[in-house]
């Protein structure tokens, strides 16, 4: 329960939304038991639970599902020469979710399904239905991006 | 390695989703490269500060509650249809039962058809006669022999033929009783076995085509042809009383 709402929340971006969702998705999953095929009972209902989310996200929100471009894909690679140290463990929760918030979707939903839910790649490819190539890079650039914004909000901070 | 490569790799080993061998490279590599520790530190780093508690939104205290409600609920709409379901159930598998009871009061009832008792009579009197000894009243492989003796001993005198030269030898002759009448039945040998042809004359006067029927490990083969009735009965293989039948009736 607390892993299905941990990503409606993430991935949704409110509360009363992500309730709703893992209402839905809890129904859902009761009516397909039928197509459970055995395996993860929880990558399961994660499934559901995500596919509930961008039906919902489709309905209410269609702007925020707009599927991440190439282009603004490579932004996140750029930069990556001369790494300096990060020291993260001092910075502030709300920096964090914030940045993890602005991510787009499909980096977002495979950040929490590997870092809160301990997913395997073969696992967040079955709920997130892409090749496991696609979630290693996924993960990767998603990374890039934390810590480039991470580093930069934590400089703005100091600045500040 | 070089860096470029471990630089893609990173993510996965810190995932551990590499394999072994690539795993030990990274660590080697990692051991000697300076930027490429920072970097993994930094994804070390970067993992700790996204997955801690503080961040993770746990589940309220009533959405539990309100989902099991929710559930509950569809539960009870849902029940409705597998009542409906098991009533569908139950009539398919009255209607099999009534088809299956049906079936075999039929199959008991059945009275067999007219060849079958035939067969099974002919049968009856080709094992008789092996049994009690009594295989032939006149012994004799000479057909003009057998042929004579049935006259006066029947309303018809059946064509005997001797088939020696095709392998069936004429042994003789006996008088037997089959589909209510008397029948002159011939006896013929194939090596070991004994062939009896069971002869009489047809009421009406069709011929039909041989049927061939298995009672009891011995084949039977039945054909009408002008205006007799011919019924060879043995143990042989189905092939070769079929081979039987077929130099009789070329004759």
């Amino acid at each position: 329960m607390n892993a299905a709402y941990n990503l409606a929340r993430w991935l949704t971006g409110n509360e009363t939304d992500a309730e709703d969702v893992v209402q839905e998705a809890c129904l859902r999953a009761f009516r397909f038991l039928d197509g459970f095929r055995g395996g993860d009972c929880r990558a399961w209902l994660l499934t559901i639970v995500r596919n509930t989310c961008y039906t919902w996200l489709q309905q209410n929100r269609s702007s925020q599902l707009t599927a991440i471009s190439d282009e603004r894909a490579e932004q996140f690679e750029a930069a990556d020469s001369n790494p300096e140290k990060l020291f993260l463990q001092q910075l502030d929760d709300r920096l964090i979710r914030k940045a993890i918030a602005d991510l787009p979707i499909e980096f977002r939903e495979a950040v929490i399904l590997r870092e809160f839910e301990g997913l395997s790649y073969k696992e967040i490819a079955d709920v997130a239905d892409v090749p496991i190539g696609t979630v290693m890079s996924r993960l990767a650039r998603a990374r890039r991006r934390l810590q480039q914004i991470l580093s930069s909000g934590k400089s703005k901070e100091v600045r500040a | 390695m070089s860096c470029k490569d471990t630089r893609s790799l990173l993510d996965g080993y810190l995932d551990h989703e590499l394999d072994l061998v690539r795993s030990v490279e990274i660590e080697r590599h990692l051991k000697e490269c300076g930027e490429c520790s920072i970097r993994y530190e930094n994804l070390q780093s970067l993992r700790a500060g996204v997955s801690r508690d503080s961040l993770y939104y746990f589940a309220p205290a009533g959405l539990q509650q309100r989902v099991l409600l929710a559930l509950s609920k569809e539960m009870r709409t849902e029940s409705r249809l597998p009542v409906l379901v098991w009533r569908w159930f139950g009539a398919a598998a009255a209607l099999i039962i009534v088809f299956v009871v049906m079936w075999s009061v039929i199959r008991f009832m059945r009275k067999p058809s007219a060849e079958e008792l035939l067969a099974q009579e002919a049968v009856s009197s080709h094992v008789r006669s092996l049994m009690v000894d009594h295989l032939t009243d006149v012994l004799s492989s000479d057909q003009h022999t057998v042929k004579p003796w049935f006259i006066g001993k029947l309303d018809f005198a059946p064509r005997v033929d001797d088939l020696s030269s095709q392998g069936f030898s004429l042994i003789g002759g006996r008088l037997d009783y089959l589909d209510n009448r008397q029948v002159a039945a011939l006896i013929y040998q194939r090596r070991q076995h004994f062939i009896n042809l069971f002869v009489w004359p047809e009421a009406g006067n069709s011929n039909f085509p041989q049927k061939v029927l298995t009672r009891q490990g011995y084949n039977v083969v039945h054909w009408t042809t002008g205006g007799m009735n011919y019924c060879a009965v043995s143990e042989i293989s189905e092939s070769e009383l079929q081979e039987f039948v077929r130099v009789l009736q070329s004759r």
